[in-house]
Formats: C-alpha cells, structure tokens, sequence
C-alpha cells in the first residue's frame, strides 16, 4: 500500500485538528505541569521543577481520608448496581412478563435524569425513612442512579451470548442454578467487568448525586470542590494528575481485556472457511 | 376429558420401546408446528427424522430434550414419563447443530462438564473423559480451546461431550450440515460405526435424504409437523406410501391415470391391476425401467416405446428424459451405455409401479 494517500488534504484541516486537540487536551497538559511548578498556579512560564506539592499531598490526611471514602462509595456502587443491574437484565432478556415495555423505560431512566433530580429525590427518601446522611447514603445513592449503566451493558452482553450453550448445560445435566455460575456468568465476564469499570469511574466523580446525599465525611470530588473555593492550590493539581493517571491505567486495562477476547474471535473467525 | 383418555402406564418389558411419543402436538401461538405425532424408538436403534426445514423435526427433537413442552400428548422413556421431568434429569443428551461448546472450557473440561455437575466421583472423571475423547480421536486436542478447533473436531468434542454422561438416547440435530461434503461423507461412516460399537439409540435429524438413507435402521419421514411415512430406508425407498415420500427420497416418475374393471390407464400406459376402480396415482422409480432391446415382452412387464429427448451422462448411470406419445416425459435410469437417440422401445415390470396416496 501506498504511504501517500491518493487525496491531498487541506493544510487547514490539519490545523482544525490540531486546534480541536489542543482544545482538549491542553488544559490537562497544563494541569499536569502546573502539579511540578515550584512557583504554583500563578507562576508562569514554570522554570524550577519541583515534587513538593506530591510531598505536601502524601502528608495531606484529610485527602488522604477522602480518597478511601471515595473508593469505598465507589467499589459498594459497583457491587450494588452490576448485582441488580444484572438481574434486571436477565430479566428483560429472558422473562416476558406484563408492563416489560415500562419496566425497561422505568431502569433506563436514571441514565438521562440530571443528577439534581436523582440527588434531591433520593435526598427526600433518605430522610423520609429516617436514615442518617452517611457515606452509606452515597453508596446507596451511587449504586441505585448506576444500575441503569450495569442494566444496558449487561443486556447487551446477554443479547450477545448463545443460548445454546445455556441449554447444552442443562442438557448435561446442570441444574439452572449451576448453569447460571458456570456457564452464564463466565460468559458476561467481559460485559461484567466493562461496567464494573464504568460505574467505579462514574461514582469516582460524580459530584451531584453525592452532595444530596453526603454526611461528614467527604468524598474526594467534594474535598477538592471544597477547597477550591479557598482558592486553586498545585496540590489540587497534584492529586488531579494521579486521578488521572489512575483513570488513564484503568482505560488501558479494560482495553486489553477487551482485545483479548476480540483476538480470540478474530482467531475462530480465522479458522472457518 | 373422557375415561378412555386415562393414562396408562406401558408394560415394561425386554420389547417395550426405549422411546414413546404419544400423540403430541406443539403449537407457537397460533402456529401449529407439530400435530398429533407418535412414533416409538427401540433401544439400540438409529432412527432419523427427516424433513425439510420448517417441518418441526427439530422442535420434535427439542421436546424430547426438554427445552419446549408438548401443547398435548406425552413423552415417556423406558416406561417412566420424561415431558414432565426439566431437561437437567433427563437421561438424554444432545448434540447440538453448531455444537454450543462451552468456550471458555477446555476441550477437556468441556467433555467433562456434564460429569462434573452431575457430582460423578472425582477418581473417575478423567480416565472418563479420556476414554470419551478417545472414541472421537481427539485425545490430543485435549488441552486446545474450542475456537482453535475446526468445525469437524468441534463436531467431535461434541460428541464426546454428550457421550460421556452415557444417556439412554443420544439426539443429534443436523450434527453435520456445517460440514463441507467430504469430511461430512467420512463423518457420516465415523457416526455410523460408533453407534454400532455403543450400542446407544440414535434420534438424528437432518433434511439430507441420502444421509437418513445411509445412517438410519428407520426413515420418521415428517412434513408439515405430522409424521408422513416410518419405514427403514430399503422399505420408504421401494415402498413409499405416498407421493411426497416418494418424491423426497430419490427420484420418481409420478403416474397419474384411472382404473376401469381391473385395467389402470395412465397416458398410453395401460396394465391388470386387482384393485377397485377410481382415479389411481403411481411411483414408478427411473431405474425399474429398462431399454426392451428385442422388442418382446414377458407377461408381467408393461412395455412401451418412447423419443429420447434428453441424456444426462452421470458416471456410472445415464438419465434419460423419454417421451412416451402423450406428452408425458418419463425419467429412465439405465446403466451406462452410450448415447441413445431416436425411439426406443421400454419396459418396466407392473411390480414396480407402486400405488401411493396424493
């Protein structure tokens, strides 16, 4: 194959592009390199390169305490919602029951109700059933605003999976229960472990849901809202980068998870004639 | 529901079928996909229902595994009643048309799932499988995934995998259709061989006519969900009972013509019958026809002479499309002989021209 495309583009669009990029991705860049400016955020052009401000984070408790709450909120979500995401997606795949239709609407909803409405009425259930406001009342939160991501990836997984291979478990003897651990299960794992992903990385930063429904102690999105307000710091900076280095890990887990299956079928596609 | 209508419990005997259907029909809303079918498996028997597709042999099947139940009718194997029973505690297993196999197991972990699930002891399991995977000459894939496999050894780990729980019945759908036409040919004789060997009762389906000819000890020939003609290959081949069986299993002519006093007239073709009279259809196979050489009939031959209008070379046979006068074409199958032409005189023997229903 040719290494010119036959086509010659516009030099514009090639600056379009740039542009759009920078757009995007320059306050990041900036971001990142503000978190090792020794001077901080006002100090502009950054001359002396300095790690004090992950120093000053490390020492820095209260964040320190805010990140834990945060993954503690965040890994109950993920084990709240794929729970009765999945169920609901079994069901919508498999059982055929009246006011399907509504049922479905009803789970899917959540995904285009803004966070304002979700915080404040569940806000109004906590307190209507006397809870206190807790991390629990987050978790609780997260999890149930969530279940609609877990219900749509993991019917669409479910949709993707041959039945026949349910019944050829059945067939050999599995109870339904066994063939749902053995076979069904294993068989979402992909699905599973992409909405596992999605949701943690969406209750990590979700920030209106969580302020309805916060007690004392803070989640980080929270903390590091609350100090801004004192004023933009290099530590938030900081922190920032690592969320964002976690976040960047994460992406590349999930794809090679994700690549590995695909090679797989690639594989079978391969084989057939 | 009347008293005639009360169940009984079969004999159970060294004769009593392995497999009952009972007068079972299956419905899909408004569709009736099979009506009224009964039919019986003798153990040790490989019986194909054969079919077309949309023919509900397959829900058949999948009413006998128990992932469908019959509308009415019931299902009972050695005397006990199986359509009641959910799939799981059936002694049936399943061969399934593009295999289902498990693919995050092992080949190995494959054949042994149904004896893991069913808590078989943990001492026997892998001399079990080995043994399973041997039948199948596929020890050495053993550790393979099944999606490095090619559609034959998936097709073999397949049967491993139904064979090693050793069911009662061994259901087969279309187990060879994804197969190109050589390896199917071979697999056909592998299949054939091994159901001999261990003496396991066969329920195969297919749409493949000559494949239900050279597997089955019995045709359950079946159009549009009812059964139309049970018979082993030689009888439904020589003796179809209508004109669809004779149609769908090779090739036929189908003569259509009237009986008076004894005489059946079809066209030119008139021959003694010793049936009342009335509109009458015949069978009449191209290879009971032959090239009348010397002109001379025997008493019991009809003969009749006929423009070759067509020839088909096949080999070690010819296919000749011949004109007996009335417009009629009649198919002739003769050994190979050369190219013909002109008119020629044939005959056929009045056995041969067997009497079916429309």
């Amino acid at each position: 194959m040719s290494r010119h495309s036959p086509t010659r583009r516009s030099p514009l669009l090639a600056i379009y592009a740039a542009l759009v990029f920078a757009f995007i991705y320059l306050p990041l860049a900036v971001l990142i390199l503000y978190s090792f400016n020794r001077d901080g955020v006002g100090g502009f052009p950054p001359l002396h390169l300095t790690l004090d401000w992950y120093r000053q984070l490390f020492a820095d408790e209260p964040i320190w305490d805010s990140v834990l709450n945060s993954l503690l909120v965040a890994g109950g979500a993920v084990a709240l919602s794929l729970t009765l995401g999945l169920l609901a997606a079994l069901a919508l795949d498999r059982a055929s029951f009246p006011g399907k239709a509504l049922f479905r609407r009803l789970v899917l909803l959540p995904l285009i109700l803004p966070g304002i409405i979700t915080g404040l009425s569940l806000l109004m259930l906590v307190v209507l059933s006397g809870l206190h406001l807790s991390l629990l009342t987050v978790l609780l939160g997260h999890g149930t605003a969530l279940i609609s991501v877990a219900t749509t990836e993991l019917f669409a997984g479910l949709q993707k999976t041959d039945r026949a291979q349910e019944e050829a478990s059945l067939d050999l003897g599995a109870t339904p229960w066994q063939t749902f651990w053995r076979i069904t299960l294993p068989n979402l794992k992909l699905s599973l472990v992409a909405a596992g992903l999605l949701i943690f990385t969406l209750s990590m930063d979700e920030i209106a849901v969580t302020f309805f429904l916060i007690g004392r102690d803070n989640t980080l999105p929270l903390e590091i809202w609350g100090r801004l307000r004192r004023g933009i710091t290099p530590e938030i900076n900081a922190v920032s980068t690592l969320i964002f280095a976690v976040s960047v890990a994460l992406i590349v887990i999930w794809y090679r998870i994700r690549m590995r299956s695909i090679g797989a079928e690639a594989k079978q596609l391969l084989q057939r004639p | 529901m009347s008293s005639a209508a009360i169940p009984q419990a079969p004999l159970a005997g060294a004769d009593a079928p392995l497999l009952e259907v009972r007068a079972v029909a299956k419905r899909f809303g408004a569709r009736e996909v099979l009506k009224n079918i009964s039919v019986n498996i003798a153990a040790g028997e490989f019986l194909t229902l054969l079919g077309e597709s949309g023919s509900g042999k397959t829900t058949l099947l999948r009413l006998i595994a128990g992932f469908e139940e019959p509308t009415t009718g019931e299902i009972w194997m050695s005397s006990e009643r199986l359509d009641t029973l959910p799939p799981h505690q059936r002694r049936v297993n399943t061969v399934f048309q593009n295999y289902a196999l498990f693919p995050h197991l092992s080949v190995r972990d494959n054949v042994a799932y149904g004896l893991r699930v069913q808590g078989a002891p943990k001492k026997e399991i892998p001399s079990r499988v080995n043994e399973a995977l041997a039948m199948v000459k596929m020890t050495e894939f053993a550790g393979a995934r099944p999606s490095l496999l090619s559609g034959g050894q998936q097709q073999r780990v397949a049967l491993a995998r139904a064979l090693v729980n050793r069911p009662q019945l061994l259901l087969l759908d279309e187990p060879l259709s994804a197969l190109d036409a050589n390896l199917r040919k071979q697999m056909q004789g592998e299949l054939k061989a091994l159901q001999r060997e261990i003496g396991i009762t066969f329920l195969f389906v297919t749409h493949d006519q000559e494949e239900a000819m050279a597997l089955s000890d019995r045709i359950a020939l079946v159009r549009d969900g009812a059964l139309e003609q049970v018979a082993s290959p030689r009888e439904i081949y020589a003796r179809p009972a209508t004109a669809y069986t004779a149609q769908f299993i090779g090739q036929t002519n189908l003569l259509r013509g009237e009986i008076q006093r004894s005489i059946a007239t079809c066209g030119v073709l008139r021959w003694p019958v010793e049936e009342p009279d009335g509109p009458v259809l015949f069978s009449l196979r191209p290879e009971t026809i032959r090239l009348c050489a010397d002109g001379k009939r025997q008493t019991h031959e009809v003969k009749f002479r006929g423009v070759v209008r067509q020839q088909i070379y096949g080999g070690s046979s010819e296919l000749l499309e011949v004109d007996s006068g009335d417009g009629q074409l009649l198919r002739v199958r003769l050994p190979a002989c050369g190219p013909l032409a002109g008119e020629l005189d044939f005959v056929f023997s009045i056995a041969d021209a067997i009497r079916v229903l429309d």
